[in-house]
């Protein structure tokens, strides 16, 4: 089969006009390195089916950094098995800078074509292209698109088959110069005034404006998910299920004659003859309403917010004015992406150390994340439980991980051999984000968490039930009972829960419920369980991302030092 | 005048015209098109020295200090 690559500079709109080529939706959001890996989707050039690539952003043929790296071997691969055509996607707006690429692409031998995207814009900028001027020099044809708002795809999708291999010749040292000439012969710029977008953009990133900014926004964040969070919980979900699930399930508890195995697995245990959500611990009970009426909510808001400033473009500037306070613990101002990545889920959080460019920063990144970033899953299970003590006793669990995440990230930084780059990146302009984009991609997230996270969820679940009843949990916690009372505090009954958190975290606390803990012990069992393993997805991503040494060192980190901050609690607090 | 990047003020604008590195730093820059004879604006720089922010054609590029230092500026007033 034919491959079509999508390739560019990173932060051009490629993974747009992926999914308007093949209908698969992926990610995309407005800063470079959001794909980290390849998609593969298919769609049809008359009547021969393709495959198409959206291969990771890329500025040049010479890699840089691991998602680079990628890049780089798709296209040689599909050189060498010579059944590729490239669509070249370049940012209209930034037509000099792009072209570099374009002009190495053209040197590999291989069918390109041009897209412009981003050609809307480039109207508002001031600055106009002539495409057929562009066409005859680059020997290739060009066709302007908005891939955002779908126009001027059709026109690509239908002129395709015109990619050919051309090459553009001129002397390597002189190719910036060639560029300048094209670029003198195909663009034109008028002069214009800034926009209020424009201006904002700068006020935001610069730091007597844009540090209260910043805070204000990261304030605004908060509190909107908080609210959409509970409000969601409070008025649409808890409801549900108390009034409409409970008196069904309080049937079927009667059918199943209030007891028994079968009750015990599907039901759990009736609290004074009645079902409590938290507590029961049946898959149909405590089973859907953690991942339903617990942790949805809180994924929807959490992803609603983050896709937002994902798509306005505000992140790579928090991470210019976070620069300096990155660098501490080892990382550039970049590697607060990833870091609120994994607020919402450690996987994709994980996935991005890739544009990261050196192994040190990728083993800092990951190791802080697994460890003192609990996903959103995670935090709305806490909040739920926790939150009934009040934000004191919340800022407890969250500020003790905040400042594990600094003290870990401070002797990572002076413990490992090595320096860590400093930031080099491309700020984009702000976009308003568009309402179908951000849709659809809350409408993923929100598609993948319940795909992902609930048959995890019910699987924790009903093994919980099994272990319980071969008595397999109480003969571990006998086991580890003392280490766990002596050190952490805890009621040796905790040893399930931290059996569980290797699956899921978010069940893991909801475990907690039923054992009837101080608040000094859900605090020390709430921030234990965040810190001293990660669950099975991210450990599984860890493993290919680091390679079994390093996630082994990472995960020495992980247990001791979960072992020791949740001892210094105990006798703290 | 020529002046590094960190020393030119929030505002100004000035041509590039010396990258002091090797191959590598002068490749890096020109992947996000600043080389010698780009003209650049200067947006912002961060507190104890963080990064600095230019504009290059279309777009603004975050540079952390110490490259910054190293890219020499024939800067106007």
């Amino acid at each position: 089969m034919r491959k079509v690559l999508l390739m560019g500079n990173p932060n051009v709109g490629k993974s747009v006009v992926f999914s308007r080529l093949t209908g698969v939706n992926v990610i995309s959001s407005n800063y470079p390195g959001t794909t980290v890996e390849f998609s593969k989707g298919y769609m049809r050039i008359g009547n021969e089916k393709v495959e198409v690539i959206d291969v990771p952003g890329t500025y040049s043929l010479e890699p840089t950094s691991k998602a680079e790296q990628i890049a780089v071997k798709i296209l040689q691969d599909s050189i060498a098995s010579q059944n590729g055509i490239v669509v070249n996607i370049v940012d209209g707006t930034n037509l000099e800078r792009n072209l570099n690429l374009t002009l190495q692409l053209l040197k590999r031998n291989i069918p390109v074509i041009v897209d412009l995207n981003f050609w809307d814009e480039t109207k508002h900028l001031g600055v106009s292209i002539n495409v057929g001027e562009l066409e005859k020099i680059l020997n290739v044809s060009v066709v302007p698109t908005c891939a955002v708002s779908g126009e001027g795809i059709k026109e690509l999708v239908d002129r395709l088959l015109e990619a050919k291999a051309m090459t553009y010749d001129y002397p390597e040292e002189e190719k910036w110069h060639e560029i300048g000439k094209i670029i003198e012969r195909v663009q034109k710029v008028r002069h214009r005034h800034h926009t209020f977008l424009e201006r904002l953009a700068d006020a935001s990133i610069r730091p007597l404006t844009g540090i209260p900014i910043a805070l204000g926004v990261v304030y605004i964040a908060f509190k909107l998910i908080r609210f959409i969070g509970e409000g969601l919980i409070g008025y649409v979900f808890e409801p549900i299920f108390e009034k409409l699930w409970a008196p069904l399930m309080m049937n079927l508890s009667s059918i199943l004659g209030s007891g028994g195995f079968i009750h015990d697995i599907l039901i759990g245990k009736l609290f004074a003859g009645k079902i409590e959500f938290f507590e029961s611990f049946g898959i149909l009970t405590t089973g859907l309403f953690v991942p339903f009426a617990a942790v949805l909510p809180y994924v929807f808001a959490f992803y609603l917010v983050l896709s937002f400033f994902e798509d306005s473009g505000y992140l790579p500037r928090l991470g210019v004015l976070a620069d300096k306070m990155m660098h501490q613990v080892g990382l550039h101002g970049l590697g607060i992406i990833s870091m609120l990545l994994g607020l919402g889920c450690n996987v994709p959080g994980a996935l991005a150390t890739r544009v990261m460019e050196t192994e040190r920063e990728r083993f800092i990144s990951a190791t802080l994340m697994a460890i003192a970033v609990p996903c959103i899953a995670q935090i709305a299970m806490i909040v739920g439980l926790v939150g009934k003590y009040g934000a004191k006793a919340l800022m407890l669990v969250f500020g003790t991980l905040f400042l594990v995440w600094i003290v870990i990230g401070l002797l990572m930084n002076r413990l490992l051999k090595g320096e860590s780059p400093e930031i080099f990146v491309e700020i984009p302009p702000y976009r308003i984000p568009y309402f179908g984009a951000l849709a659809k991609k809350l409408w993923m997230r929100v598609k993948g968490f319940l795909k992902e996270a609930i048959p995890f969820m019910l699987l924790g679940v009903f093994i919980v039930n099994i272990l319980y009843s071969l008595g397999i949990i109480d003969f571990l916690s006998k086991l580890a009972g003392p280490v766990i009372k002596n050190i952490l505090g805890l009621p040796s009954g905790a040893v399930a829960s931290l059996l569980v958190g290797f699956l899921r975290k978010d069940v893991a606390i909801g475990m907690l419920v039923p054992l009837g803990l101080t608040l000094k012990q859900l605090v020390i069992a709430s921030v234990v369980l965040a810190m001293y393993f990660p669950c099975a997805a991210t450990f599984a991503v860890l493993v290919k991302e680091l390679g079994v040494r390093d996630m082994a060192k990472s995960a020495v980190i992980m247990i001791f030092s979960a072992i020791l901050v949740g001892g210094l609690l105990n006798l703290i607090l | 005048m020529t002046i590094d990047l960190t020393r030119m003020r929030q505002g100004e604008r000035g041509k590039v015209v010396d990258i002091q590195g090797g191959w590598g730093l002068l490749r890096k820059m020109e992947t996000l098109g600043i080389k010698q004879g780009t003209e650049i604006v200067k947006v912002s720089s961060q507190l104890m020295r963080g990064p600095i922010t230019i504009r290059v054609g279309n777009t603004q590029v975050a540079i952390g200090f110490g490259m910054a230092r190293r890219i020499m500026v024939e800067h106007k007033k």
